[in-house]
């Protein structure tokens, strides 16, 4: 069962995975899992509950640092660069991979200031138009202008469930960063919000690299050009889209999508 | 597919339940009034602890109102030079002040109060002071006639606010005829007045009732909560925070958190042992001082800080720290931006609820020496001074009558305090709480 499933292809990898292992504790989480993510693409992680898609995600951008116990092995690397080279700055790090999570996360503060403050840690706008402008091309690339440009005051929680997380998407975009985590973005949102949230993923398609941890097989099929199958903790199967879903070469594979297990 | 392999054992048919029937009925019965008993129970819980506190509340008001107010009787001054031992051609010189200051008003104070023909043994030790005051407000007075009140003793006081019972035999009512019989002549001629005492308010401890004052003690109480403030707040938010957000989990977290819970339920009285042994005799630090009173109270109140503190920076969802991590904000950037401010209404009510504690403590204050009379309004940080509830343990111990209304006075004082910092506490509470 050990063959390595088929790392990505024909395109420059953005990322790239190592025979990554990662434990909690004395529990692996992951075993031996390596993927390539390409620029252009929006590339899906699925799998059942508990297959380590969640965690592999946040070893992209070392989330899991702040896990205690939690210990990485193996080589990921951004741009040929080392993620987790001694030399590596976390901060910068984060800045150049964003992150949007499960559950809607905005700041208690302010709409402007939840775009604002990404770019205010990082020193980006050296006046107060630049980050007026900053925040609105954030806002309006994460579709949410429209709805926001009157109430750039308000507080960020008091908007609905979906534009929260389209905040915190306009929040990741604007430190301009190359990759964007999503673990889970639509899984708190009403299916009208989660639509929102796709033709958003599909618009910024290209402009950053996009990996997405779903639970939602569908979402995948429409969002993705890519789709990795994790199971108990393995990289089963890494391949375009349309071929995991019309043609799984593994087993395990083809039993979840047609809904065996999961 | 699986399907539940379990083969189909036969299942006892049974009777509709009854609901109607004599015993279901004396069960829901008997449940209605478990409930009202419960309720009862709890109402009467509620009555018998507020009326304990409106008994306390009113004696202390009933004992402590008077305690505001002060006595005085009016005479007329002949501020004459050669009684006081005044040259009044210096007093209008450059010295003119510091000659006042220094002046004879014993002799003159003598002498006016013989017009008060046999109540001339009533006024106050200290009325002379008055005198005093006036001139020197007003040094033009020299030589002059003037009408002015000055306070009574502390028995001719307590007549004028009716705290003797009159009727009882003179042996046990506390107060010699004569003292009635002056009083009654000085009510005859009018020349008594029961108003506010500034003195109470603004003044130090004094031996006397009528010229004894909280202030001294307020403001001690006030220099040593700062440096208390000054010490724990900063030791007991930054314990918190690195305890929550920075502290290895493991053996060593868990020993500290254990003694620190401990801590919190040590007697104050033997954070005074350490503060007597370590600041005082190891440090050599003053005695009696607000500085040693407020590092004394800053431990004994650090753990409350701390346990406060940690529970409302555990109260921050831990997805706002991962918002702020996933955009590159730094650890302490993530303490300091987000977690800090969440965290505040929440530090701030356990601190001020620490420090209201620390308000009221004594006991850690006795064995520093803070159980000094001082008849002085404290210069500064290190100079003796007494706190408020320690003024009141020194006035409840005192055998002169006059020092019982001072005693109630001194805690309504204490009491108003600490209903003022409890209550901003809570508005504290409510004006920053954020929800999300």
């Amino acid at each position: 069962m050990n063959q390595n499933p088929a790392i990505g292809h024909n395109t420059v990898p953005k990322m790239t995975a190592r025979d990554v292992n990662v434990f909690y504790g004395q529990k692996q989480a992951i075993k031996n899992v390596s993927i390539d993510v390409s620029a252009e693409h929006v590339t899906a992680f699925i799998g059942p509950s508990g297959c380590g898609k969640s965690t592999f995600l946040r070893c992209l951008n070392r989330m899991n640092d702040t896990v205690d116990g939690a210990r990485v092995e193996g080589r990921i690397e951004l741009d040929g660069q080392d993620v987790y080279a001694s030399g590596m700055d976390v901060v910068q790090l984060r800045a150049r991979v964003g992150m949007v999570f499960q559950k809607p996360n905005p700041f208690p503060k302010s709409i402007y200031e939840n775009v604002a403050y990404g770019p205010r840690l990082h020193g980006l706008a050296r006046s107060k138009t630049d980050m007026d402008e900053i925040v609105e091309s954030a806002l309006k690339r994460a579709g949410l202008w429209d709805e926001a440009k009157d109430r750039l005051n308000e507080s960020g929680t008091a908007m609905s469930g979906g534009q929260q997380q389209r905040l915190c998407i306009a929040r990741a975009i604007a430190v301009d960063p190359e990759v964007i985590l999503m673990d889970e973005p639509c899984s708190a949102l009403d299916p009208i919000a989660t639509a929102r949230i796709e033709e958003l993923i599909d618009e910024l398609r290209g402009r950053y690299a996009i990996v997405i941890v779903t639970h939602n097989m569908q979402q995948a099929a429409r969002v993705s050009q890519k789709t990795a199958f994790f199971h108990l903790g393995t990289l089963v199967e890494y391949d375009d889209t349309s071929a995991i879903f019309t043609n799984p070469k593994a087993t395990r594979t083809k039993d979840y999508i047609t809904g065996r297990y999961g | 597919m699986a399907t539940l392999a379990a083969p189909a054992a036969p299942i006892a048919e049974r009777q509709p339940t009854d609901w109607t029937t004599q015993a279901m009925r004396s069960r829901i019965a008997a449940r209605y009034r478990a409930e009202r008993n419960f309720r009862r129970l709890g109402a009467a819980a509620l009555v018998i602890a507020a009326s304990f506190l409106a008994f306390l509340l009113f004696t202390i008001v009933r004992d402590g109102w008077t305690g505001f107010q002060r006595t005085e009787t009016r005479i007329e001054v002949q501020f004459d030079a050669a009684t006081l031992g005044v040259d009044p051609a210096a007093v209008a010189g450059p010295q003119g002040q510091a000659l006042l200051a220094r002046a004879d008003y014993q002799a003159l104070l003598l002498k006016a109060a013989e017009q008060l023909g046999p109540a001339d043994d009533t006024l106050s030790d200290a009325a002379w002071m008055e005198l005093r005051e006036a001139l020197m407000d007003n040094p033009a007075l020299l030589g002059k006639r003037a009408s002015l009140w000055v306070p009574v003793r502390s028995s001719i006081d307590l007549l004028a606010k009716g705290k003797y019972d009159l009727a009882a035999p003179a042996e046990s009512r506390g107060v010699t005829d004569r003292e009635v019989s002056d009083w009654r002549w000085l009510e005859g001629k009018g020349l008594l007045r029961t108003g506010f005492n500034t003195t109470f308010l603004f003044g130090a401890d004094s031996t006397e009732p009528e010229l004894a004052g909280i202030g001294g003690a307020a403001l001690g109480s006030l220099l040593t909560l700062a440096v208390t403030i000054a010490i724990a707040f900063p030791l007991g938010v930054f314990s918190a925070v690195w305890l929550e957000e920075f502290a290895p989990k493991g053996r060593l977290a868990d020993i500290i958190e254990l003694s620190i819970n401990n801590l919190a339920a040590v007697p104050s009285i033997i954070f005074g042992l350490l503060g007597l042994a370590f600041f005082l005799n190891f440090a050599g630090m003053p005695r009696s001082a607000p500085l040693v009173g407020g590092i004394t109270l800053a431990l004994m109140i650090m753990p409350v800080i701390v346990i406060a503190s940690r529970v409302a920076i555990k109260a921050v969802p831990p997805s706002i720290r991962d918002a702020a991590l996933g955009i590159g904000a730094s650890p302490i950037q993530v303490v300091f931006h987000h977690v800090l401010p969440l965290a505040l209404p929440g530090i701030m009510t356990g601190t001020i609820i620490g420090i209201a504690r620390a308000l009221g403590e004594t006991a850690p204050l006795l064995l520093i020496g803070m159980r000094a009379f001082v008849t002085d309004v404290p210069q500064g940080f290190t100079s003796p001074a007494t706190v408020l509830p320690m003024q009141v343990f020194l006035w409840s111990d005192d055998v002169q009558r006059g020092f019982v209304e001072k005693t109630s006075a001194a805690i309504m004082v204490l009491m108003l305090v600490l209903i003022a910092m409890n209550s901003l506490a809570i508005y504290l509470r409510n004006r920053f709480e954020r929800r999300w």
